[in-house]
């Protein structure tokens, strides 16, 4: 007898149910659970990670992406300005960097910086190794960001601009108290997902080398991991990176779902 | 500066052979048009006509392909001109309004005062709660434009160009995006404006105003200006057979 469409589709439904279910199952069966928990949720050795892992390695985190992303900002404003500009050799140079700096690794830059700054313009960047880093973590935020701002700008309607114009206002000035502040409000969303991939990217830092004071949480974890020859501090590292990064993209999604509201 | 000098006995408006171009298509054919200080011009015409890119060139929004427009004497076609010293004496209004949004209105109203014209807060503030009050909207400066109607926004736009004390104002079509019961509110400001003997050259579809309010008619087609005169005579009479089928088709 044939099933009718109804039951059919409801067995099929059961039975992936089931499927999954017995996939997790078996995963938990094959899993030792009392070595994972001795090598990842150690809690002495969690309780040894602190208050270093916060007072440390996270503040350095949080510090050094304020930082990329300050710079980035203030250099990407600077690109997208340029790649808007009626001069065409701005042009042709702000593609040229955002095209770089956008096709090389994160990591090759970085660790290209450590060495150039130092060897090619006899720069010393305060902070060592880290300050050369981050250095080249800001020239990669800052062909990224510019591409937002310049998208961000060219979003503002042509009329605001022959408003502010018609007022006597100077081209300067219309960007900066008309045209910049809407071209912001826009991109809020872009720019915040840009500062949790700066705060990710910030773990690229260790290939510049680190002293004890300038670990950021993944070189601190690493480290710590080596030292007590137990993983607990990498889980610890996760938890501290999603309690910075979750928050900021729950925000985002929140932004972007009022933003479509308002259109 | 040269932009000083105004020269009193100067046309407001002074367009000489103007011609505009995007690219291959040549909107503007030579216009000769001058408009005398105190004088309401209308401009009307199918779309297409080439009358918003022609308003639009007077305080080069538009930058002209050929011919000289001078304000006041001065050429602002002109590469030495200060542009933004000319355009601080043209009062410009949208179609769309294009107040700021991320202001108040108090804040569209001063921000042109205070960076172009360096008044202080107080006397930028003063002069736009008058403005606000000319155009009857004192109690909202501290309303924003997505709060407001679109009859209320346009006002607002009237009192942001009037708070740089311009010497003539520019009207791209102010009631075209309005709803029909807003119009009113607006005409009704600029009918004001015209009677205190304020400069205007209006482009618009409102044929009443144009009659009751104009000094002048014009009437454009195909980028050339076909017929001027005085309205009542030009509405009632029309003598280019393309203005006679214009206005049957529109009145």
């Amino acid at each position: 007898m044939a099933l009718k469409r109804r039951t059919r589709g409801r067995l099929y439904r059961y039975s992936m149910y089931a499927l999954f279910i017995a996939f997790i199952v078996l995963v938990a069966v094959a899993t030792d659970w009392p070595k994972i928990g001795k090598q990842f949720f150690d809690l002495e050795v969690a309780a040894k990670l602190f208050p270093d892992i916060v007072i440390v390695a996270l503040r350095n985190t949080v510090l050094f992406t304020l930082i990329a992303f300050a710079g980035g900002l203030l250099l990407g404003i600077v690109f997208a300005l340029m790649k808007l500009s009626v001069i065409a050799p701005f042009r042709w140079f702000a593609t040229a960097w955002i095209e770089l700096f956008r096709g090389l690794p994160a990591l090759l830059t970085i660790f290209a910086m450590a060495f150039i700054l130092p060897i090619a313009f006899g720069i010393k960047p305060p902070g060592g190794p880290v300050g050369a880093g981050l250095i080249g973590l800001i020239l990669v935020a800052s062909a990224y960001m510019a591409e937002v701002i310049r998208a961000g700008i060219q979003a503002v309607p042509k009329g605001q601009t022959e408003a502010s114009r018609s007022l006597g206002m100077s081209p300067m000035k219309t960007m900066f108290w008309i045209v910049l502040p809407q071209g912001f409000r826009i991109i809020i969303p872009p720019l915040t997902n840009e500062f949790v991939l700066l705060l990710k990217d910030t773990s690229l830092l260790f290939i510049a080398g680190t002293f004890i004071w300038s670990k950021e949480l993944t070189s601190f974890a690493r480290d710590a991991n080596t030292m007590y020859a137990n993983a607990t501090p990498l889980i610890m590292a996760a938890l501290l990176y999603l309690i910075v990064t979750i928050p900021l993209t729950r925000f985002t999604a929140w932004l972007e779902r009022r933003m479509a509201r308002q259109r | 500066m040269s932009t000083d000098l105004i020269d009193v006995h100067a046309p407001a408006i002074d367009i000489q052979g103007l011609v505009k171009s995007f690219g291959e298509n040549e909107v503007l054919k030579g216009i000769d048009l001058t408009v005398n200080s105190g004088e309401v011009v209308c401009i009307i015409g199918p779309s297409g006509s080439g009358k918003s890119t022609l308003l639009r060139s007077v305080n080069l929004l538009e930058d002209p392909t050929d011919g000289h427009i001078l304000i006041e004497g001065i050429d602002v076609t002109d590469e030495e001109t200060d542009i933004d010293r000319v355009r601080q004496r043209i009062g410009m209004v949208f179609q769309s309004f294009n107040l700021f949004p991320h202001m108040t209105v108090l804040g569209n109203l001063t921000i042109a005062q205070r960076r172009v014209k360096k008044r202080s807060k107080d006397e930028a503030e003063r002069v736009a709660q008058e403005m606000l009050a000319r155009v009857g909207l004192a109690e909202k400066a501290d309303a924003f434009p997505s709060h407001l109607s679109g009859g209320q926004q346009q006002r607002v736009a009237i009192a942001r160009a009037l708070c740089m004390n311009p010497d003539m104002m520019l009207f791209d079509e102010p009631t075209s995006a309005l709803d029909p019961e807003l119009v009113g509110e607006v005409l009704q400001v600029m009918r004001t404006l015209a009677d205190e003997g304020m400069t205007m050259l209006v482009v618009t579809h409102e044929m009443g105003f144009a009659r009751e309010v104009g000094s002048r008619l014009i009437f454009m087609d195909g980028g050339h200006i076909l017929e001027q005169g005085d309205p009542r005579e030009v509405l009632a009479n029309p003598q280019h057979p393309r203005t006679q089928d214009f206005l049957s088709r529109v009145l």
